[in-house]
Parts: structure tokens; sequence; C-alpha cells
């Protein structure tokens, strides 16, 4: 037993009542289009990312359908496929998952849950949103464009990007996609300073760093990686525009493109994949550190018990996010390179396991001996750990090189990334809404509706991509069209296809539920509290609820303990707000 | 409890997947069975974490969900079990990264005896090169490519003179020695990837590429490209022989040289 | 992709440096009731705060610096192929460096004459940092007219690309910080000055002028070849 010193109470001064320069609306227009309130953007950020993301579900869709019944739908030709594909992969990690983590649940969680009234830049935060939107238009004016969207894969490795064996090369298809994240990255920056240095700056009183929930430190790390990780995708499309558009052979090497030689030389495509992921690699855990966050606060939320190892978890968010700078060439172990990065990449790579499992490890130790809300946000949770540990693990094998050489650029590879940062996010996102939908709304979400989405999705998409890694060890390489006749792909490997398909279109269907849910619930959903789910973090001890611009009436909140007092023995409930002074000699049982 | 039962399935119904499900690997038909055994490895250890950590989870609802009256336990850390997982980790990482790096080494050390065997891929066609009878292929150039010339071999170059050149056609191997496959590709990125000899390589315009392997058995096998390379990347396919010294000899004897291509002054059309 | 580990080198020493002070080794559980102010109030009452425009510049330097130690990084990497022949270097760029130094030196000027608040005699040194800027602007346009003039047009060597690619970029870059320094001078010379604001504003521009200096010396060191003796005296130290 320890006696916690009880602090000195009655000494603290209360907050002082900061002179906050709030951008006051003065009309509609300015107070929900062109608001600067970061939970407004984070609203506009998040319909238009799921918006855009719907879009990249239908073309899953009909890539899932030419894929069981080749030839069966006459308008998905080779050309559309590879648009399909390119643009469903484009948008799903980038404008839907990127600018959902961060624009989204960013802008509307950082100021609350560190005590802010809003970022401490608004403007440049209304303005990211609008650049954003400007970057989404940009792309999916490609669908509209003479030749359609780019259909160089979401990879968009030169030369082949650029020349006219794949739609879109010598059209508008890569140009607007090449712009399109030009302008997404420049907007991106202006939102991600904001968060940066809203966590930085903009923290209440009493919020330390090691008071903050884990849903920030997540978020925090992968804007700072954003940061760092966009310029090189910056760059290599502009490099990129320079050779389509002026004739610049920095991607383009000497060329006979159908019996003609073009003006190139010279060029290193392998260069741009160096750049490309030199970003790409740090980009999965841009979307999985959020998440990572994101579910260690749901877990411990609804498990009532604080959660195992904080300090650990702390670590390895920013450990992984520093090894992942280091690893990027993982994706390039058959790229040609010098094999002898090899044996520093799969070593690099492999360490990262290393603080990942002690993530899992920790949320799993969570729930051991907690007092266990099966609750909507708490199955996502739950879906979430066996969808990222059976993808995590697979990551074992395509991290170590040697056996990367037979999987890479297979259907493994897609059921991979598809578990780890597709799925898998995307439940803790399902979840995320689940759990602040009471507080963005005030009412909660439907749970019948919300059960039956649940269930679909989570094992629909186990069944989708489970048993696609074993297309995968059969030799089924990705982005193939058609696989054809081939004498080791049995038939037997098609009606997996037509199966995996069918899963596709049931899990789809069950998104539209979800999007019904979110409505309904808007208009009949149970009123919700302030705080629900008796959470112990800032935004859940807001004045109002949804909470009025400004985020905390007069005086901001200062924060007292960390934000996972849960279950403390002595105390009268099971949980105690990070706002709620000193329990006056409770002793704890630490051990030691 | 369905959810108990539900990720009590999950693993039982994975495991049962990967046992009796019918689609494995091909039966290989290179030296790389050592591959083969890397990805068994790592399928055991990643296999058994998966079963522990799904089950362990499933314990833990089972035990732990909310009843009336239930109160969670206060633990904040546990210095010890932590450090011991984290080591416990580490060392099945290391079970599994030291055998591939080994593995590693040797597919990239390439043998002094392996036959050079240049492999040229274009949008939508593999194309081949046998080193003649001096044993060695000569220089070649993109620039160098023409409609006389497909491979852009440099005339220059007295060593590429007796190059067997194939258009479109398909290659042949000696079984059992070791082949040194050089790719080169004159537009785009391709992969040359056979699924039964487990190796792969991406072929980059202006640069070469390397693998190795040795064929270990004698049969037809499909050459398949593994690199998005437009819009006829799934149509892009070839075929690899592998068959008795003495029928490749008999095959290589009816190829044409690059001497030969240019006499004629027409290439073999593609078949 | 040395240069870019290097610059992430860095990057990783401030994180880290920052890190080591928030005590990230602390029990945060043990700590109930204590109210730490957070560092940013300032521990003692001597320091004000640093206002968060200034830490937000900073890390879109940081930002800014990713961005060009990247495309730095993809000119050696390409400079390794054999098509590569150095551009010649105008004479005029001299010039314009000269001119965008002392651009920074005048805004020093400038940071120097609000730090005593000496709000109306620092209004000339502004319109002096404004013009000298832009005139490095004006040069670099002349000095690429120069150069395709002399027959070194973008697309026949990717030396070339690089020259008007990183210099588009950098002058791009300078742009930015012209428009907002148009802005300051402008404010300098209202009626109704806010001393407060205008020094920050001040503050903040020479800071990102003499980053964007620095880049541009590197940059130059770069075309001029200077960066490549030193990578290989660096080389032939190693070994
Ligand atoms: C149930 C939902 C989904 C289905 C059915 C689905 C289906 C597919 C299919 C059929 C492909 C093409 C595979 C190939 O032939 O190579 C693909 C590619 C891809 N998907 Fe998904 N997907 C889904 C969700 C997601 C999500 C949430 C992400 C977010 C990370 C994602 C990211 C990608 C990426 C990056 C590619 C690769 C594109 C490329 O090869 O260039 N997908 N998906
Ligand atoms: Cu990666
Ligand atoms: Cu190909």
């Amino acid at each position: 037993m320890v006696e916690i010193p009880s602090g000195s109470a009655g000494a603290i001064p209360s907050a002082e009542v900061e002179d906050v320069e709030l951008y006051h609306p003065k009309s509609w227009w300015t107070k929900y289009v062109f608001s600067q309130d970061a939970k407004i953007i984070a609203v506009q950020y998040s319909l238009t990312a799921i918006a855009i993301g719907l879009v990249a579900l239908v073309l899953s869709w009909l890539m899932r359908l030419q894929l069981a019944f080749p030839g069966y739908f006459a308008f998905i030709d080779a050309d559309h496929y590879y648009q399909f594909i390119t643009m469903h992969g484009m948008i799903m990690v980038i404008y839907l998952l990127t600018a959902l983590f961060l624009g989204g649940f960013g802008n509307y969680l950082i100021p609350l849950m560190v005590g802010a009234r809003d970022m401490v830049f608004p403007y440049a935060n209304m303005l990211s949103y609008w650049i954003y939107l400007l970057a989404v238009l940009i792309l999916a004016a490609g669908f509209f464009a003479p030749g359609g969207p780019t259909g160089a894969g979401w990879t968009l490795y030169p030369p082949q990007a650029v020349l006219s064996g794949t739609p879109g090369g010598k059209d508008w298809g890569i140009l607007l996609m090449l712009s399109s994240l030009i302008v997404f990255i420049i907007g991106f920056t202006m939102g991600g300073l904001n968060y940066v240095v809203t966590v930085l700056q903009g923290r209440a009183r009493g919020m330390t760093l090691m008071r903050m929930p884990l849903t920030v430190w997540g978020i925090f790390t992968a804007t700072v990686m954003a940061l760092l990780a966009f310029p090189a995708l910056f760059v290599a499309c502009v490099m990129m525009l320079f050779d389509r558009l002026l004739g610049t052979s920095f991607f383009m090497p000497a060329i006979v493109e159908m019996g003609e030689q073009l003006q190139h030389g010279g060029g290193s495509p392998i260069l741009f994949q160096h750049l490309f992921w030199f970003f790409g690699h740090p980009e999965v855990y841009i979307v999985a550190l959020p998440a990572f966050g994101i579910v260690s606060d749901l877990i411990s939320t609804h498990a009532r018990k604080n959660i195992f190892g904080y300090r650990m978890m702390v670590w390895a968010i920013v450990v992984i996010g520093a090894l992942s700078f280091i690893v990027w060439a993982h994706h390039m172990y058959v790229s040609g390179m010098n094999p002898a990065f090899g044996f520093f990449f799969a070593t690099t790579t492999l360490i990262i396991a290393v603080p990942t499992a002690i993530k899992v490890y920790n949320w799993v130790l969570t729930l051991w001996r907690g007092d266990i809300h099966l609750t909507l946000p708490m199955l996502f949770a739950l879906a979430f750990i066996v969808t990222f540990v059976n993808g995590g693990l697979t990551g074992l094998f395509l991290g170590n090189v040697v056996v990367d050489v037979p999987l890479s650029d297979t259907m493994f590879v897609v059921a991979h990334f598809h578990m780890v940062m597709g799925v898998a996010p995307i439940l803790v996102i399902f979840g995320a809404i689940c759990h602040w939908y009471p507080k963005v709304t005030g009412r909660m979400l439907n749970e019948t509706l919300g059960q039956i989405h649940f269930w679909t999705t989570f094992l629909g998409t186990y069944a989708i991509f489970f048993p696609m890694h074993y297309l995968g060890l059969l030799g089924v390489p990705r982005r193939y069209f058609e696989m054809g006749e081939t004498a080791f792909v049995p038939p037997s490997a098609h009606t997996l296809n037509i199966f995996i398909t069918v899963m596709a279109l049931i899990v789809g269907a069950a998104q539209m539920v979800f999007l019904f849910n979110l409505v309904w619930s808007l208009f009949r959903g149970r009123e919700a509290g302030g705080n629900p789910w008796r959470a112990t973090t800032l935004e859940w001890q807001t004045p109002q609820t949804p909470p009025a611009h400004g985020n905390w009436g007069k005086e901001l909140p200062v924060v007292y303990r960390w934000a996972y007092d849960y279950s403390v023995p002595g105390a009268a409930e099971d949980f105690i707000p990070q706002t709620a002074p000193a329990d006056g000699g409770i002793t704890r049982e630490v051990p030691a | 409890m369905a959810v108990v039962l539900i990720l009590v399935l999950i693993v039982v119904g994975s495991v049962l997947f990967h046992v009796l499900s019918p689609w494995w690997w091909t039966p290989i038909a290179s030296n790389w069975t050592y591959i083969d055994s890397t990805l068994v490895i790592t399928f055991w250890i990643t296999g058994i974490v998966f079963v522990a950590v799904v089950s362990f989870m499933a314990y833990c609802v089972f035990r732990f969900r909310h009843k009336p009256g239930s109160q969670a336990a206060y633990e904040p850390e546990n210095r010890r079990l932590e450090w011991l997982l984290a080591s416990g980790t580490a060392v099945g990482v290391a079970a599994m990264l030291a055998p591939g790096l080994v593995v590693w080494n040797q597919f990239i050390t390439v043998p002094d005896d392996a036959v050079p065997v240049e492999v040229v891929s274009q949008q939508w066609l593999w194309s081949f090169r046998l080193p003649g009878a001096d044993g060695k292929l000569g220089r070649a150039e993109t620039r160098d490519v023409s409609p006389e010339n497909p491979l852009g071999l440099n005339k220059n170059d007295a060593s590429g003179l007796d190059d067997v050149i194939i258009e479109g056609g398909e290659l042949h191997l000696p079984v059992g020695k070791p082949v040194r496959i050089l790719l080169r590709s004159v537009d785009v990125l391709h992969d040359f990837y056979v699924p039964e000899f487990r190796a792969k390589m991406d072929m980059i315009p202006g640069m070469i590429t390397y693998f190795w392997f040795t064929p270990t058995r004698t049969g037809s096998f499909e050459i398949l490209c593994a690199e998005l390379c437009g819009i006829g990347h799934a149509q892009m396919r070839g075929t690899v022989v592998v068959e008795e010294a003495a029928d490749y000899q008999t095959w290589l004897g009816q190829q044409q040289t690059f001497t030969q291509l240019m006499a004629s002054g027409e290439p073999r059309p593609a078949n | 992709m040395s240069v870019t580990l290097i610059f992430l080198a860095v990057i990783a020493a401030i994180i880290v440096w920052w890190l080591s002070g928030q005590r990230l080794a602390s029990k945060p559980w043990l700590e109930t009731g204590s109210v730490q102010l957070p560092d940013h109030h300032g521990t003692d009452q001597q320091q004000p705060p640093v206002p968060a425009v200034k830490i937000g510049l900073f890390v879109f330097l940081g930002v800014v610096g990713a961005l060009f130690s990247l495309a730095v990084s993809a000119y050696f990497m390409r400079m390794a192929s054999t098509d590569w022949w150095g551009t010649p270097v105008p004479r005029l760029l001299w010039v314009n460096t000269a001119a965008l130094a002392l651009s920074s030196v005048a805004l020093q000027w400038a940071r120097r004459e609000a730090g005593h608040g000496h709000m109306e005699s620092l209004r000339p040194v502004l319109a002096a940092a404004f013009a000298l800027a832009l005139f490095f602007l004006v040069g670099q346009v002349q000095a690429w007219r120069e150069l395709t003039a002399a027959g070194y047009v973008l697309a026949d060597n990717p030396a070339n690309s690089f020259f008007y690619m990183l210099t588009g970029l950098h002058g791009l870059h300078i742009l930015g910080g012209l428009a907002v320094l148009a802005h300051t001078t402008v404010r300098a010379f209202a009626s109704d000055v806010q001393p407060d604001r205008l020094r920050l504003s001040i503050d903040l521009s020479a800071i990102y002028s003499h980053f964007m200096l620095a880049v541009w010396l590197l940059l130059f060191a770069l075309f001029a070849g200077w960066a490549n003796d030193f990578f290989d005296l660096c080389r032939t130290l190693l070994t």
C-alpha cells in the first residue's frame, strides 16, 4: 500500500479565464459552411471522406464482380478494372483513412481531449478542409475526364503510369491524380500544423503529456509522421508531373514503347519507388497509430479498467513512429534494388513487430480482470484486435525478405494489407463513431442496427480476406484483371473467388445499414446525456452536449489526473473524471 | 456469450481452414525448398501466436464480462510481465528472421557455374536470349532496339553475334543446371514470375536485375508477369520448359542466333 | 536517401531532446491531484510563453526541411547515372545570393529595432528587406532565362531539370514568404501600429528568411558542385 500524496488541492488557483481570440461566426454561412470551429470542420472532413469512401466501396464491388465472374459484365474491361483498382486504393488509403483519422477525429478530439477551446490556428484549419475538398473534387474529376482516371495502380509506378499502355497515362487521368495529391498534401500540412501545435501549446492546465489519452498520443504522433512523410510523395508527384508534361527524365529511362523510341533517357524508376515508399510505409502507420490510440481508449473505457501499461503504450507509439521511417524498402525486396539492402530492411521491419506486439498484449491484458461491457465500441475493439493480429502476423511473412519473394505481388499481399491497414482501422473508425456519436449529436446510435452492422462487417471482412491469403500462396498474382486458364490454379480456387465476392457484396450492403443508422439516430436516437459511457476524459466533461463553440463555458478545465482512473479502489464510482480534484486520502494498491 | 463463441469459432475455423483447405502452394520445381521451409516456420510461429492471443481474449471476455456488481481490478502496469512478453516476442521474431536472412544470403549469392540466361520483357511479351558457343551474352541497350533488332543487341560486340534469340517463344532450360536469370525490360516495369520456381524479380527499364535458381524437375511451367505493366498485364504469359540435357541441346540447335536473325532481315513473327 | 536520413536524425534528436523533458518515465497514476503547468506556460514568470505561431513556424520549417532534403536525396540518386553532366552556375546567382543574404540581414536588423521598441526606424529596414528578397526572385528568373538562352533547357539533361525544379521550389517558398512580409511591412507603415504583434511578425519573417537563406546556400553549394566534393571528402576520410 502506498500513500498517495493528495496534492494541495486548496492551493490551486482556478484556471484563469483565458482571453482567447475565438472567431465568432456572424452568419449561417460562417457558422456551418466556412466554419472555423474545429468540431464543424471535423464533421465536414468526416462526411466528405465517407462520401468519397463510398465511391471506393462501390469500386471494390465492381472489381470483385469481375474477379468472380470474368467476362460476365461487359462494361468492366481491362481499362476499367485497372482504373477501379487505382482509384479504390488511393481513395481508401489517402482520401478516406488519412483524412478521416486526422482531419475528422483529429479535429474533433484533439481540442476537446487536451482541454483547448479550439485549434490554435482556426483559419488555417478551415482552409485545410476546403483544400482537401478541392483535392477530392480534382480526384473525382478523373472519372469524367477524357480517357478516364489513371489505371497505374495506387503506387503510380513510372514509367508505366505516364505511358499509353496504361489508362489515363497519356490522357488526363494521371495529371489529375498527381495534382490532386499535391493539393491534398498542401491542405493536409495546414491541418497538420494545427494538430501538432495544439497538442504542444493548447493543453489545459495540468494536462501533462503523460496525462493525455492515448488517442491524442496516436493522432499526434501520426501527424508528426505525416508532416515528415508527405513531402516525399509531394516531391515524387512534382517530379512525375515534370516528366509527363515537360519531357524531363527524372524517372524515365530510355524506352521503346510499342516499337517507338521515346525521347527520355537515363532516369531511374527505382528512385520513384524509394520516394513513394519513404512516404508509403509511414502512411501505413499514419492510419494505424490513431487507430491504436483510439482502440486503447475504447477498450479501457468499456472494460472499466485503466489501460494496462500506459507508459509502455506511449513509448511503443513513439518507437513505432520513429522506426517506421527506416523500413520503407521492405516494399521493394523484389524491385531490383541492391539486394544487400534486404538484410537491413528485413531486420528493421521485424524489429517493429516487437513494440507492435507489446501494444496487442497490453490491449488484451487490459481485458484481463476487467469489467467488460460488450457495447458496440467494445465489440469493434475486439474485432479490431482479431483482425489486426491476423494482418500483423502475415506482415511477418512479407517483412522477412526471403519469404516475401514468392508472396510479393500476389493476393497474399492484398489480403495482408486489407486486414492490417484496411479493415482493422475501419473497424476502429466504426467503434469510434459509435463511441463519440453521442458527444457529437447528443444521441445514442441504435443498438440493434449497430449489432447487425457489426457482425456482418466483422465476420464478412474476415471471410473475405482470410481465405484470400491462400489464393496468394497458390500463386495468384494481384492486379490481375482475370486469371484465365492456368495449370497451377485449380478450379476450386474459382469457387473461392465467387464466395469472396458474395461476401464483399454482403459487407457492402451492411455499410448501408450503418449509414441509415447514423441518419436515423440523429432524429430518433435515445438522448445520450453528457457522459453516457461514464468516461474520464475531458471531452465527456463539457458543460454542453454537443459542445458549444469554444468547448468549455467560461473557464477552461483543470486536469488533476491521468485519463484512466477507472475502478479506482475506494472511489465512490468506477470512474473519476480527469477534472476531479484530488481524491483526498484514498489509498491505492499499486504494484511496486 | 455469443461473442465468446464466435471468437473461439474464428480460432478453430482459421486453423481448420489452414489444415483442410485444398489451396496450397504448387509443387516446387526449383532448388528453393529453403524458402518453403522458412515459410512453414513462419506459419507455425505466427499461427501459435494468433491462436494464443485470440483464445486468451475469448477467455477474458468469458470470464470478465460485465455482471451486476462486478468491478474491474486496478492494475496500471506490471513491468515484469511486460518485459517477459517483449523478450518472448523478440525471441520468436529472431527465430523467423535468422533462417530468413541465411536463405536470403543464398538467394543473392549466385554460384559461379550458373549459366546466364536473359529474359527481356516488353508490353506484353516475353523474349529470351541464351549465350552462344562462347558462353557469354553480348552487350545490349534499349536505344538499339529496332524492328530488325528487337532485343537491342550491340552489333559491334562480337560476343553477342552467336547469342540465341527467342522472341516471344518458349524458353527451354536443362534440368539440374543452375541458371542466372538476367532481367531486362525495354518499356515499363514487369516481373518474371514462375510460381513453381518460387523466385521472382522485377524487370526495370534501364537496368539489369537478376536472380538465380536450379530447375529440379522437368516439365512445362507458366511464366506470369507480377508487376502491373498496363492493360495487358494479366495476359502477359509465357512458357518455360525444363527438360533433360539431351532434349535441351536438340532444342537449342534449332534456334536462331543473332547473326542469322540479322541475315534473314526479318524477325520471326511473334507467336 | 542519406541526406534525408541525416535530416531525419536531426529531427529525431530534437524530438528526443524535447521528450526527455516531458517526464515520459513518470507514473501518471501516482500523481493524482498535482497540477503542473504545461511547459509552455513558462515555469517561472521571467520567461514569457513562446507564442503558438512561432512553434507553428518551426514545425512548418521542419516540413520544408523534409521537402528539400528529399529533393536533394533524389538529386544525388539521379546523379549516379551516366547521362549526367553538370549545369554551369550563372554568375548572376552570386548577386542573387548576396541579395538574399542582405535581405536576411535587414530582417535581423529590423528584429533588433523592434526588440528595442524603435517602431519608426524599422520601417525603411523592412522595406529594404522586402525589396532585396524581391530582387532575388527576379534575379532567379533572369538566371533561368540566361541558362535557357545558353541552351541549357529543362529537359535536356537531368542536372538542368533538377536545377530548374529546385530553384523553382525554393522560389515558390520565397514568394510565400514575400506575401507575408508584404503584409507585415504594410502593417509597420500603418498609423496604429500594434508593437507586440508587429514584433512577432518581424520575428517570424526573420526566422523564415534565415531558414530559406540556409536552404538556398545548400542548394547553391549543390549546383556549384561543392556538395559533391564535400561528400567525396567525407568518404575518403571514412575509408
Ligand atoms: C470490404 C471492403 C473491400 C473490398 C471488398 C476490397 C477489394 C479490393 C480488391 C478486389 C482489390 C484489387 C485486388 C487486386 O486485384 O489486386 C483491392 C485493392 C486495394 N484495396 Fe481494397 N477492398 C476493400 C476495402 C479496402 C480498404 C478499407 C482499404 C484501405 C486501406 C483498401 C485498400 C486497397 C488498396 C491500397 C488496394 C491496392 C490497389 C492497387 O493494387 O493499386 N481496400 N481491394
Ligand atoms: Cu511498409
Ligand atoms: Cu508485364
